[in-house]
């Protein structure tokens, strides 16, 4: 197969990973650090088209797909729980959010 | 191949099946048939006709199985397995959804918050759990974690007026999809090295590798930290104690019970299925977090105050000994992790459940102060919360005794012998806190005059989890029996 | 040739949306800048002739995860947070990681490339990525996991109405 080889799909998929680790650590904002991990799993999806391209099996997309559902599911609950922080406590900055500590 | 949905594959769906229906039916009935706020504890039934539709498939399964001398009987195309060990996992999660659901009712009621779905939910994180212990591919594994982890997000919040409660939900939230993208990573990693998303394919093919393979290390190390994160194990266990403090107490004795079983019978399906060949890369990793989680968990919790903040570091340390069975590896060990999650399940749900009867209208009852003087003025929950703190410390005759003793000979059998003193030191430490618990109770001053008051469901759930805790102890062969038969061939 | 142009320019609109919404101040242009590498990550998907996940991503991802995100950044008033810092303290640290940690598994993915193979028992019969292949193998062999994700979606609907909704 002429073109791209499926390393640097791997190499896309695993800097994407890598990026998507850096924002939910560094960023301190819940909706930011929310779509990070939606960057992960995008990571996640590229390197499984990836594989399943290669093997010509449909699994990969498969997993894909099943990963999207959940990512859509997570992200419907995980906003209707950032919602009801906000009509708490009036901000979304994680540092500030602290009345569970010792 | 022609047919996909034979009478194999039903008859090994049907406690899934039952879950699911009757999960959707307690949401239909909260407002079609019960609409009335006083008409709750009707759903509550209907939950327990569930869970005995439930019990009777697992039954029926078992019978199956021993009367045809099968060790397991797959389903879907190798998708679901019934083995001993999915059965033995499966009747944990319907007593302890029983027990946690009889006692909600009160509790709610005070917090103000008593809704349908909540029961509608327990149900369906149960089907989530079926998943994750009779599930033998990585979709069906992975969807059940996230069937299971999403139904307790919403569990954990569901006080929604309390900060406390929703900053829980979001903190068990932001780090669950964490985790889970990190545990999704190595899963496409195994799909990569085998072209499959089958366990037994994916165990073959990275069998076939040499050891320390580099690609396996990393989708092994991806796939760890995942499972560790669900498992609250130490470095990867700062979600715990926030969700537990923050949840609702009987969903945080949910949590820390079934949520915490059904994320070790997950682990054991990943490490002793596609990973059990690369076991000299990931022992000492599991032996770092193991030994971390002990540190951590015993430590943090002796300076705790909040009386359910301690239990989850004490969870913290339990998870330690827990992944130390699973470190022995030997027969000793695998059945002790089978005896050790139920024995912890029981003592740490009665723990919490004696807390959720110490919450009345004007009362929290969730700092070791609140506890003083139980002795006085209720003798009975006070003796049964001594029972729950012994068997938490490990102390004959209870069945947190039995727990430890397996899990140390398996380390004894097979050479381990720095974890072993470890495991017995922390022990020492552990005697300390729980004790910080009982001698408020016995020895204190009487602070609080208000009478407990208590329900059915509470006393009958009470007496379940005090009984199993004393009996395993006192007579441990038959439950031993059970767990002998849960080890995966 | 033209498939490697189109994977460069998919490549540098998933990393160069990547690496702004992690940095931007201001939710909305992050959300934004997430739209751009959604879209990269779609026509990646084209190229590797997955169809039906091309439009999957599209319609869900764009069409419905960002849009949620969007609609929740405008119902929470976000002003505030923009004169905040924006990084954690410690973000030297997290960026350290993240770095070692990408560095890690790229290393380790080049070293090991070959070993991406199929397992001698499975065969690569389903050849192809059509979307009927997919449709074909969806409702047969996972027929399980497709109705697992449909109580992962009742969770969702049920637990976001009750996260949301001010009276159930």
């Amino acid at each position: 197969m002429a073109g791209v080889p499926l390393a640097w799909y791997l190499i896309l998929s695993a800097i994407l990973f890598a990026l998507g680790i850096a924002g939910f650590l560094f960023r301190r904002n819940l909706i930011t650090m929310f779509m990070s991990i939606e960057l992960m799993l995008n990571a996640v999806n590229l390197s499984f088209v990836a594989f399943s391209y290669k093997f010509g099996r449909v699994d990969g997309q498969i997993f894909t797909f099943f990963v999207m559902v959940v990512a859509a599911a997570e992200a419907a609950v995980g906003l209707a729980i950032i919602l009801a922080v906000f009509r708490t406590r009036k901000t979304l900055a994680v540092d500030e959010i602290d009345s569970l500590k010792y | 191949m022609s047919q996909y949905y034979t009478s194999t594959d039903h008859f090994v769906l049907i406690p899934a099946l039952m879950l699911a229906l009757f999960g959707c039916a307690v949401l239909l009935f909260d407002f079609l048939i019960f609409p009335h706020p006083k008409q709750r504890k009707w759903l509550i039934v209907f939950l327990i006709i569930g869970e005995i539709f439930t019990g009777a498939g697992l039954w029926r399964q078992q019978s199956f199985l021993s009367s045809y001398g099968l060790n397991e009987l797959t389903a879907f195309n190798g998708t679901l397995t019934i083995d001993g060990f999915a059965l033995f996992f499966n009747w944990l999660f319907v007593l302890l959804s029983v027990l946690v659901a009889i006692v909600s009712y009160r509790y709610l009621e005070i917090e103000n918050e008593h809704h349908g779905e909540y029961y509608g939910l327990i149900l369906l994180a149960q089907c989530g759990m079926f998943f994750m212990a009779t599930g033998t591919d990585l979709i069906t594994l992975f969807l059940g974690l996230e069937l299971t982890a999403l139904s307790f997000y919403v569990m954990v919040g569901f006080l929604r007026t309390q900060k406390r409660s929703n900053e829980a939900a979001m903190k068990y939230l932001l780090l669950g999809a964490f985790s889970s993208g990190l545990l999704v990573y190595g899963f496409s990693l195994f799909y990569g090295l085998s072209g499959s998303t089958k366990i037994v394919d994916v165990a073959d093919a990275l069998a076939a590798r040499e050891p320390g393979d580099p690609l396996v290390v990393l989708a092994m190390a991806a796939v760890a930290v995942g499972v560790l994160f669900k498992v609250s194990a130490a470095p990867f266990h700062m979600w715990a104690p926030d969700a537990y403090e923050g949840a609702p107490t009987t969903i945080t004795a949910f949590l820390a019970t079934g949520s915490k079983a059904a994320s070790f019978a997950f682990l054991m399906r990943i490490f002793l299925g596609p990973l059990e060949s690369a076991r000299p890369t990931w022992e000492p990793l599991l032996i770092g977090a193991a030994v971390l989680s002990l540190f951590i968990g015993n430590i943090a919790a002796v300076t705790q105050t909040n009386v359910k903040r301690l239990l989850a570091y004490s969870s913290i340390s339990h998870a330690g000994y827990i992944l130390l069975g699973l470190i022995a590896g030997n027969e000793t060990g695998l059945i002790g992790v089978a005896v050790y999650v139920a024995v912890y399940a029981f003592m740490t749900l009665g723990a919490f459940l004696v807390l959720v009867a110490l919450r009345r209208r004007d009362l929290i009852g969730e700092d070791i102060e609140d506890l003083a003087g139980l002795m006085e003025s209720s003798p009975g929950y006070a003796v049964l919360m001594l029972i729950f703190m012994l068997s938490l410390a490990g102390i004959p005759p209870t069945a947190g005794f039995i727990g430890k003793y397996y899990i140390l000979l398996a380390l004894i059998q097979t050479g381990h012998y720095t974890l072993a003193v470890i495991a017995a030191v922390f022990v020492a430490v552990a005697i300390y806190y729980y004790f910080r618990i009982v001698r408020a109770m016995f020895v204190s001053e009487r602070k609080e005059t208000a009478p407990l008051a208590s329900t059915f469901g509470i006393k009958v759930a009470l007496a379940v989890s005090g009984v199993l805790t004393l009996g395993i102890g006192i007579y441990p062969d038959p439950f031993l029996r059970m767990a002998g038969f849960s080890l995966i061939r | 040739m033209v498939s490697a142009i189109l994977f460069y320019l998919f490549a540098l609109m998933i990393l160069g949306g990547a690496v702004l919404m992690v940095t931007r101040r201001n939710a909305v242009h992050a959300a934004l800048w997430l739209v751009v590498t959604l879209l990269g990550v779609a026509g990646v998907f084209l190229l590797r002739s997955a169809e039906f996940l091309f439009v999957v991503q599209i319609m869900l991802y764009i069409g419905g995860v960002v849009l949620l995100i969007l609609f929740v950044i405008m119902l929470v008033n976000l002003d505030a947070e923009a004169r905040q810092p924006r990084f954690h303290r410690q973000w030297l640290l997290a960026l350290a990681c993240a770095v070692v940690v990408g560095a890690e598994i790229v290393y380790v993915l080049l070293s090991g490339l070959e070993a991406f193979r199929l397992a001698p028992a499975v065969t690569a019969v389903q050849t192809g990525g059509s979307t009927e292949r997919l449709a074909d193998v969806l409702f047969s062999e996972y027929l399980l996991p497709f109705e697992i994700a449909s109580i992962l979606l009742l969770v969702a609907i049920v637990g976001s109405v009750v996260m949301a909704k001010k009276r159930i």
